[in-house]
């Protein structure tokens, strides 16, 4: 036995022989590993260049907006009110500027940026060796996929937010704030606009538990983080071009994208609630499917990295 | 691997293997069965919910007319599908290619217009939400994708506003376009408008009764009696205890799936929010002024009994009476253009629709749906009606 080895031996014997920690093992966990995961997620320079390129359109889009309507003319006026969904009131109340960026990322940029947290989620940690060792923690395989989902879904909420927030600011600053008028014409005030605003932002962040689940299950079936944010996106687009198809009618209601664009229902007075309630129910049903899928899949499988 | 790997003996692993393996398969059971679970209950809960049809007492078909006839709800406010299929291409696209070379090009190009908003109607599936509170106040909403169009009566006022483009429309309801505002495309006004044409050429019976948006209802069950009209059936679900008709069905006589199809999905006779009827233009979007003589054309295009358009034509001709009638007018023109005559898209619609036909009348091109067909003869008549081509050709040739 070399002489390293032995002071590492040694090195051990003093650790075990501290006094063990005063706080419950079961209570920190509960509180660290959660912690922990949000912690290195978002201090990944990957996410924080994600969510920057997510803060970056909605600058975009209302710059565009302010350059075309400088003349005083309207966005999409006799072109049949073409582009995102209420790019045309945009110039009239700021706060649509919110809806507007949330419907121009809702299709791709978002569950982009979620398809990669979501494939990064397991299978980087197997990538980078370091899955084991999680598993070390008495935290139970169980719990940390649990705990791996949390993050995905808090990723979600604060990337919606950030579109959303970056959306509002952008807006004050360029167009004029005030009461709105909902898309069935009838008039509301700026605070229950900003209600509305904030109960959509909440609608498309649900809106994406579906392909978080997918993604995550995903994960579990590989062992490269690369291969994972690849499927997962990949999937994602397949599924988007194929709900463009009209001969899959019949398949399209059950693609987890088909009613992400019901959100905009939220403008409606009264708000329409089928179509929300279907892409509610939709993303749960994916969540627990593919949920599960991910649980049998990892409590199952060889940690081998 | 290798230095990790403990030194149980080999038997104890391979038990452990066999035990780890059944596990594995069990737990993949889970999501298996949220699939299954999720898809009985997709297949099971619309026909669970379906109790059956209540159970109301005998009432007939003279009464039911006269209920209906007597219905006087003031308010309502409810969620309606209608589905239109006359077996034309898409009327996005076409109603396009009309506004195209007409209205639009006549300097009206305000999307918020209700003529052009209203044929859209004419195909495909429709949501629609209408609130009305007394003659006065009414409102019908298109609800379109991420947008809205609505038109709302409100007082003297007549605003059509379209989200999408954020353009407005405004007319003033004159006594005459009162009418014509009221809540147009509902079951009621469908199911009027086939009362109307009730007569001893028809068979008019209560054919059981059915729930229809939560509420029961008697089905009111309209039948020609003459083969020549491509009319199937009508049913109309009627209100048990106010008398509105719920849902409108019109079955066309060669089968298929209904041509028109207007029901409540959601009804409620509460008092709408009086919010609900105030309109202000919103900042920023340009508003169109109805001028005057724009005030025909919602009337003209409004469902399929548009046909009472035509009454503005000279010479108007009305052959038999009932379901078969059919109108002719003499359009004194040549007939109708060929495709390659017109050209574009429009003359390819009019070759794809056309149908040649030619009897003691000459030669001719029969235009079919599968509701209305039209005979246009190479020396420039027109026969309408909701008929057969055969009843057309007949009615043709009799008028030689």
């Amino acid at each position: 036995m070399s002489p390293a080895e032995l002071k590492a031996f040694q090195g051990r014997g003093e650790l075990r022989a501290q006094p063990p920690p005063t706080v419950s093992r079961r209570r920190t966990l509960r509180g660290t590993l959660f912690a922990n995961e949000l912690l290195t997620t978002f201090r990944r320079w990957r996410t924080l260049a994600l969510l920057s390129v997510l803060a970056a359109v909605p600058i975009l889009v209302g710059i565009a907006i302010k350059i075309e309507t400088s003349d005083g003319g309207g966005v999409g006026q006799g072109r049949g009110g073409e582009g995102p969904a209420f790019i045309s009131q945009v110039t009239n109340n700021g706060l649509f500027l919110v809806f507007t960026a949330l419907a121009a990322t809702l299709p791709f940029f978002l569950p982009m940026a979620i398809g990669v947290i979501a494939g990064d989620a397991i299978a980087g940690e197997a990538n980078a060796g370091t899955l084991r060792y999680l598993l070390v923690a008495p935290a139970g395989r169980t719990r940390l996929l649990l705990t791996k989902y949390a993050t995905v879904m808090t990723f979600c909420v604060v990337a919606t937010l950030v579109v959303a927030i970056s959306a509002l600011a952008v807006g004050a600053l360029l167009f004029p704030l005030g009461d709105l008028t909902t898309i069935s014409g009838t008039r509301i005030t700026f605070a229950e606009g900003l209600g509305r605003a904030f109960l959509i932002a909440l609608v498309v962040a649900a809106s994406l538990t579906g392909v978080a689940a997918l993604g995550l299950f995903v994960s579990t079936l590989t062992g490269s983080g690369i291969a994972a944010m690849a499927t997962t996106v990949g999937l994602l687009i397949t599924v988007q071009i194929l709900d463009q198809i009209p001969q899959l009618h019949a398949l399209q209601p059950y693609f987890f994208s088909h009613y992400w664009l019901s959100f905009a229902d939220l403008m409606r007075e009264p708000v329409y609630w089928d179509d929300l309630q279907k892409n509610l129910g939709l993303q749960a049903l994916y969540a627990a499917v593919f949920g599960s899928a991910a649980w049998a899949r990892f409590t199952t499988k060889d940690i081998t990295a | 691997m290798a230095p990790y790997e403990s030194d149980d003996s080999t038997l104890a692993a391979e038990a452990d293997d066999l035990r780890a393996g059944r596990r594995k398969a069990a737990r993949y059971v889970v999501p298996v069965a949220v699939v299954g679970v999720a898809a009985a209950t997709i297949g099971l809960v619309p026909a669970l919910a379906d109790s059956g049809d209540p159970d109301l007492p005998k009432i007939s078909a003279q009464e039911l007319i006269e209920k209906i006839a007597a219905s006087d709800v003031q308010q309502l406010s409810g969620t309606v599908k209608i589905t239109t299929d006359l077996g034309l291409p898409d009327f996005g696209g076409l109603g396009d290619a009309f506004t195209g070379g007409g209205s639009r090009s006549g300097g009206d190009g305000s999307s918020a217009d209700p003529s052009t908003k209203l044929t859209e109607l004419a195909t495909g599936t429709h949501t629609l939400r209408v609130a009305s509170d007394g003659p006065d106040k009414q409102k019908v909403s298109v609800l379109e994708d991420a947008a809205e169009y609505s038109l709302i009566h409100n007082g003297k006022d007549v605003w059509g506003y379209d989200s999408k483009s954020n353009e407005v429309f405004h007319g003033t309801a004159d006594e005459s376009a009162k009418h014509d505002e009221e809540a147009p495309a509902t079951p009621k006004d469908f199911a009027d408008e086939a009362l109307k044409a009730v007569d001893d050429t028809t068979s008019v019976t209560v054919d059981g009764t059915a729930q229809v948006a939560g509420r029961d209802a008697y089905r009111l069950v309209i039948k020609p009696k003459d083969d020549g009209s491509t009319i199937g059936q009508i049913t109309v679900a009627v209100d048990a205890r106010t008398g509105l008709p719920l849902k409108f069905t019109l079955t066309p006589s060669s089968g298929g799936t209904a041509v028109v199809d207007a029901g409540f999905t959601q009804v409620s006779f509460a008092k709408p929010a009086a919010s609900t009827f105030d309109f202000t233009p919103p900042k920023g979007a340009k508003v169109t002024e109805e001028d005057s003589d724009s005030t025909a054309a919602p009337r003209d295009k409004r469902g399929p009994e548009g046909l009472s358009g035509l009454d503005g034509l000279d010479g108007l001709n009305v052959i038999g009476d009932g379901w078969d009638s059919i109108a002719s007018f003499d359009t004194g023109g040549q007939g109708i253009p060929s495709g390659s005559e017109v050209g574009g898209d429009f003359g390819g619609f009019l070759d794809s629709l056309g149908d040649k036909a030619s009897g003691k009348f000459g030669e001719g091109t029969v235009f079919k749906t599968r509701l209305i067909n039209a005979l246009i003869t190479d020396d420039g008549k027109v026969y309408v009606g909701a008929v057969t081509k055969d009843a057309l050709v007949k009615a043709a040739d009799a008028a030689q």
